[in-house]
């Protein structure tokens, strides 16, 4: 039977599963869910769609199409992940594959804020642990637990000390990273704001 | 940390609060959408049963994925009819001010904006696509944000954003003859590098600056993306007030002084400080030509494709995959690379000087036979004042095909795309594999000039053979 989807939502506090390693620096959001998955008015069937071209043309060597790391949920990637398009489709895609999270060298911008907007986490580390971690991963099995609280990954010998914004952090653990919500709690402010600003009236036609 | 550029005063201008995680809450003035990454976030909308805030301060238009050869409804494609009705529906609904196909009007977002004259210095500017930086080019701080960000403009008209760090690119002298404002940009991302930028807004200053016309500083401004730069922009001068005088929707009367007043106190000045600062000698750079998959892996046309040894060692394993899947050499020349399809558009070079230019080099000269050239107008205003100054008949007697406007093949959601291993010359953004179309497709990335000079000699060229 498969398995039915369903988005994180409130606090984030731990994260625990088996990794998966995807080498390359600068692995664009083009690479991650090519443009023609686009059109589309709902996020629903990217998940099938993630690494499409990559994984063709490896048939069936590519990490995401290896038996053993199907249930992988923590990617392990390295530097300036997600550059490109801002399309929030990619994380989208990766997290209905079931990523959970991602720890990598570097991200891209955007991408970072669309994963933070949608409930993953991603954390840095230093490149040479990385590559250390991948090294492993490429031999044997790697099971993390992350600890949000304290930006701890654990696994039965070892401790790694993530890096994350500590803005993000703080989202994670009080929900907030679903930002509307909050955002929405200063209403008032927000009509101030418009009020104030020297500008809104010099653009006539859209009043 | 920055102090007093014009990114710290319209940021703090623009912040609402700051939110209990320590991000800031921004207000954001414009909002621009179209029909790819704004269907999940009216759909996020009604699921939490919310409304549109301030639906005056969101325009939208089509733009991804039109089809450039026959526009009229519905379009053959089911998913892109799907889209673009989706986007009417959602518009007319909420009372969104749509500039549809005919409107005459419609086009790729970040070309049409400034010329309605929606895009003004000092306004926060958001969208959900990467080269909304491009509105930089006026003195706005405009980024790119996803479709979660996209509802929460649309519910809140803010977003929850960290303040970027301010790295100023002082340029000095001008571009040389026959160098054009790509060619100054893919330089300056050569030389820092893809990700330099991430964390940064970039603010481009300087005489070879200064001396570009709005159209080249959208270009430069639309690429700071492909440095890591989600925001880039230059300071408002007169130039940038003349374009938007007289615009659509630009201040008229009394509204135009009160904002010119406004508009020149944003600047930076003397008292700026800044995260960083980069100096660079703008009258060094060359038609240049990338050679790899990332918009960073350049060269200018007279020089070799880097060798392995030549890089740093950040840079060995994205070059290594470059040479395998772009075919090349390390050590072989970009120039004569033969191409098989030449395309002109795009919000990178897609505008009306962009257009004249290439028409320049190629009157009373023929397209190569062996290249498929296309050239796709930014927005309808473009082709207007195209077929207007005849550089429509200059393009289709070259043998170039003369398109409707749209994004076309620089992201290849239309069905203009490449063909198996094909190479294109392309006047577009990213060279990412499978990024025009085909997962095996390679994309050289140059300016409009060097589009057209590579389309007549079906090989990459130095177009300053071409012109005096």
């Amino acid at each position: 039977m498969e398995s039915v989807f369903t988005p994180p939502i409130g606090k984030i506090s731990h994260i625990s599963g088996k990794c998966i390693s995807l080498n390359g620096n600068d692995i664009d959001t083009d690479r991650i869910i090519p443009a023609r998955f686009l059109k589309c008015v709902n996020f629903d069937s990217l998940g099938e769609s993630v690494f499409e071209d990559d994984r063709k043309t490896l048939k069936g060597r590519h990490p995401f199409d290896l038996e053993e790391n199907k249930d992988a949920t923590i990617l392990v990637v390295n530097s300036n992940f997600g550059c490109g398009s801002s399309r929030e489709h990619a994380p989208q895609a990766l997290m209905r594959w079931g990523i959970k999270a991602i720890i990598g060298e570097s991200f891209a911008d955007i991408f970072y804020s669309n994963c933070i907007a949608i409930g993953i986490p991603c954390f840095t580390l230093s490149k040479k642990l990385i590559q250390e971690i991948q090294n492993y991963i490429d031999n044997k099995f790697l099971f993390l637990e992350i600890d949000m609280k304290n930006s701890l990954a654990k696994t039965k010998d070892l401790i790694l000390n993530l890096e994350i914004k500590e803005s993000s952090r703080k989202m994670f653990l009080s929900g907030e990273w679903d930002a509307t919500s909050t955002l929405l709690e200063n209403e008032n402010l927000i009509e101030n704001k418009f009020n104030q600003l020297p500008y809104i009236k010099f653009n006539s036609h859209l009043t | 940390m920055s102090q007093d550029t014009l990114f710290d005063k319209v940021w703090d201008l623009h912040k609402v609060s700051r939110l209990p995680g320590g991000s800031d809450q921004l207000f954001i003035g414009l909002h621009l959408i179209h029909e790819v990454t704004s269907p999940q976030a009216f759909g996020a909308l009604k699921d939490k049963n919310l409304k549109v805030k301030f639906p005056e301060r969101t325009v939208a238009t089509v733009d991804h994925i039109v089809p450039t050869d026959n526009q009229s409804r519905p379009f053959k494609d089911n998913l892109a009819e799907q889209m673009i009705e989706t986007l009417e529906k959602n518009c007319l609904e909420n009372k969104i001010r749509f500039f549809n196909i005919g409107s005459g009007n419609q086009g790729i977002v970040h070309v049409v904006a400034p010329e309605l004259g929606l895009t003004q210095p000092g306004m926060t500017i958001a969208c959900g696509d990467s080269h909304t930086s491009t509105h930089g080019a006026f003195g706005s701080i405009a980024f790119g944000i996803g479709t979660s960000q996209v509802r929460d403009v649309l519910a809140t008209q803010t977003i929850a954003m960290n303040k970027l760090k301010v790295r100023q690119i002082w340029c000095e002298n001008k571009l040389s003859h026959g160098v054009y404002a790509k060619d100054l940009v893919l330089h300056i991302i050569n030389e820092l590098g893809v990700k330099a930028g991430v964390g940064f807004a970039y603010e481009f200053a300087g005489p070879a600056i200064s001396t570009l016309s709005m159209e080249e500083r959208m270009t430069i401004c639309n690429m700071s993306i492909e440095g890591g730069a989600r925001c880039g922009y230059i300071n408002p001068d007169e130039k940038t007030f003349s374009y938007i005088k007289n615009k659509l929707c630009a201040p008229k009367n009394e509204q135009w002084n009160k904002a010119l007043t406004w508009w020149k106190s944003l600047k930076s000045n003397e008292h700026s400080i800044y995260d960083d600062v980069i100096k660079l000698d703008a009258s060094k750079v060359e038609p240049t030509v990338t050679w790899g998959i990332t918009p960073g892996q350049s060269i200018s046309i007279n020089q070799k494709i880097p060798l392995l040894d030549d890089l740093s060692p950040n840079d060995k394993l994205v070059a290594k995959e470059a040479y395998e899947y772009m075919s090349f050499k390390p050590g072989q020349l970009i120039k004569d690379t033969p191409v098989d399809v030449c395309f002109i558009g795009s919000c990178t070079n897609g505008r009306i000087s962009d257009l004249r230019v290439a028409a320049k080099v190629l009157k009373n000269k023929k397209v190569s036979k062996n290249v498929k050239a296309f050239v796709v107008p930014g927005s309808e205003k473009v082709a207007t004042e195209a077929k207007k100054e005849g550089l429509d008949q200059i393009f289709k007697d070259s043998g170039f095909q003369w398109r409707e406007p749209g994004c076309s093949m620089c992201l290849a959601m239309n069905s203009d795309k490449l063909i198996g291993n094909q190479v294109s010359a392309s006047s577009s953004n990213r060279n990412f594999k499978g990024r025009q179309g085909s997962p095996s497709g390679r994309t050289l990335l140059m300016s409009p000039a060097m589009v057209a000079a590579a389309a007549i000699n079906g090989r990459v060229s130095d177009v300053r053979e071409f012109i005096n």
